[in-house]
């Protein structure tokens, strides 16, 4: 036999195994890989109408961003959004789980209900918030009307505006934090308690020096999804507030998207997208930095 | 544990009230949705009868009908997909001895920090190239794909015992057989729990969908809820309302049954 014959067959593992991963790769390559390139690409170029590149500029798009006032409106805007929206969502959906993860009767009923916000899609979520901020009809300004106290005018009001998407969001993410964190809290084994028992701890000294530190990767996960994805959010700015008043609930991805596809300015469009990956790729980088020394793994 | 009395009320107490305030929000919907125009200003929050009057409207107001299935179609076809692509990947790394196999791991692990927007300029020109606006291969086949659901796959194959596999090759059983035969039935459960994500997920879509739908031909219930709202906003909350309950119940339904099973599964995935 021929040598090359005897590697040709040598390597029938890797050429089965290729065979395998061929969709994933080929899917990756066209839909992920491909266009995060051309999103570089162009963002050195400004682009014609259908988004060819047309006239090399460097890194002019990158100079005319960082100096225009409304893409920093736009970057605060979301530094804000993140700070109002993880914190809360977590501490509530661990709050949530702790209580969940009792072993009482019926606790499969509250379970269902913590998580019923993940069934519910960002749209119809947006939709039913609303109608819960109208100002003549919503039940917040009732509420307020009922306690005396002077009306919002939640979505329209630019003080306002980001508070009140910040509210609903938290909202929508709950029942997806509330799941992992409960799935964490169940893995945790049962003696670790049992032994602590013995010596008479109490509720608040178990969960600080067991609960929490063996929920540490769970929590270290969650933490770092929400960010990325308090960095996407797009459909409940668009039903709530497109974007404003006066621009101040413009976040990065609605403002990529109406860059994009309302004002076909394509390549200043795609320099934000390079910025929204670099903002994901260094709180990734950072997180996983942080979290090998910090978090407990089993 | 044993639970003293006094705790175990104040522990129902805690869950009945923050319970309650979380599911207020679809409660709420779900009692405007049968509720007249008049009623809805008043500001009750029981409606007087159970009339079905805002639904019948709102499936003559919106195709709503054909949204819902271009909804289950584009969902159904994403889970499917998912499952076979997302597994034959991860079988490829747990049963596969080959050069490169960490690099193209770690390929893999890479397009999880690349945010989709990131990328969904390019996408959308590629869409328009292949002519797929308005189509259903449009709508669903760029997800096919995905790391997450490989790596959840992967942990639960590399739970499968070396002897197993060791033993299938020795009795002749082919590469695809084992595969087939073997490792998907028994990873039953991590396949379930990435479909029950793969549907809820591509359901739930709004964005994606927003920009490669122009027509009414494929849109889904997603889009059809923003094109509700901006209709009837200023008059008949009801109706909108009622659109609102017709999209979330399929959702809310495969939660409430599959909400054991996901919240195992998604766990194990993301703890390695």
């Amino acid at each position: 036999m021929t040598r090359i014959g005897r590697v040709w067959r040598k390597s029938v593992d890797g050429r089965t195994a290729a065979l395998y991963l061929l969709p994933s790769i080929i899917l990756f390559s066209v839909f992920v890989f491909y266009p995060m390139f051309r999103t570089i690409y162009l963002s050195f170029f400004l682009t014609d109408q259908t988004g060819n590149a047309a006239i090399m500029v460097g890194f002019e798009n990158f100079v005319y961003l960082l100096g225009s006032s409304e893409f920093q409106n736009s970057m605060k805007a979301t530094g804000l959004f993140v700070l109002y929206t993880v914190p809360i969502t977590i501490i509530l959906a661990l709050f949530f789980a702790l209580l969940a993860n009792e072993k009482l009767k019926g606790i499969g009923f509250f379970r269902t209900m913590y998580s019923s916000t993940m069934g519910i899609s960002v749209a119809a979520s947006s939709v039913i918030w609303l109608f819960m901020f109208n100002p003549s009809i919503g039940m917040f300004n009732r509420l307020l009307g009922v306690l005396n106290l002077p009306q919002i005018q939640w979505l329209l009001d630019p003080e306002w505006a980001l508070l009140s998407v910040s509210i609903s969001t938290i909202w929508m993410n709950i029942g997806f934090s509330f799941l992992i964190l409960l799935g964490g809290l169940q893995n945790i084994d049962e003696h670790l308690y049992e032994s602590s028992r013995i010596d008479g701890a109490g509720y608040f000294y178990r969960l600080r020096r067991i609960t929490l530190p063996m929920l540490s990767p769970t929590l270290f996960f969650i933490i770092t999804i929400s960010l990325i994805n308090a960095f996407q959010t797009f459909g409940q700015i668009d039903i709530l507030t497109k974007g404003g008043p006066s621009q101040s609930t413009n976040l990065i991805v609605y403002s990529i998207y109406r860059e994009a596809f309302i004002n076909y300015q394509f390549g200043t469009a795609s320099a934000q997208a390079v910025i929204l990956f670099l903002i994901i790729l260094i709180v990734t980088i950072l997180q996983f930095k942080l979290g090998e020394r910090k978090v407990h793994y089993q | 544990m044993k639970m003293g009395l006094a705790s175990k009320i104040w522990i129902y107490f805690l869950l009945i009230a923050t319970s309650a305030f979380v599911f207020f929000p679809v409660l709420y919907a779900f009692m405007i949705s049968f509720m007249t125009g008049p009623e809805i200003i008043q500001g009750k929050f029981f409606p007087e009868s159970i009339s079905f009057e805002n639904y019948s409207k709102v499936f003559s107001r919106l195709p709503l009908l054909s949204y819902l299935l271009n909804s289950f179609i584009v969902s159904v076809s994403v889970m499917l997909g998912q499952l076979v692509v997302c597994s034959l990947a991860a079988y490829a790394f747990v049963f596969f001895k080959f050069k490169g196999r960490d690099f193209i791991f770690f390929l893999f692990i890479s397009t999880m920090m690349i945010p989709w927007e990131a990328t969904m300029i390019p996408n959308v020109f590629t869409i328009r190239k292949l002519d797929w606006f308005n189509t259903y291969q449009g709508l669903t086949l760029p997800f096919f794909a995905l790391a997450f659901g490989t790596f959840l796959l992967r942990q639960h194959f590399l739970t499968i015992p070396k002897e197993l596999h060791e033993a299938s090759q020795i009795a002749g059983l082919s590469r695809f057989r084992f595969f087939w035969r073997v490792v998907l039935p028994i990873s039953k459960t991590s396949l379930v729990t990435l479909g029950a994500y793969g549907f809820l997920t591509t359901w739930n879509m709004y964005l994606w969908p927003l920009l490669i739908t122009t027509n009414q031909s494929v849109r889904t219930v997603q889009i059809g809820l923003k094109q509700l709202q901006s209709q009837e906003i200023a008059t008949e909350w009801g109706v909108v309302m009622a659109g609102v309950i017709v999209v979330i119940i399929p959702t809310l339904l495969l939660l409430f049954l599959g909400q054991k099973q996901l919240q195992k599964g998604l766990s194990q995935g993301a703890l390695k």
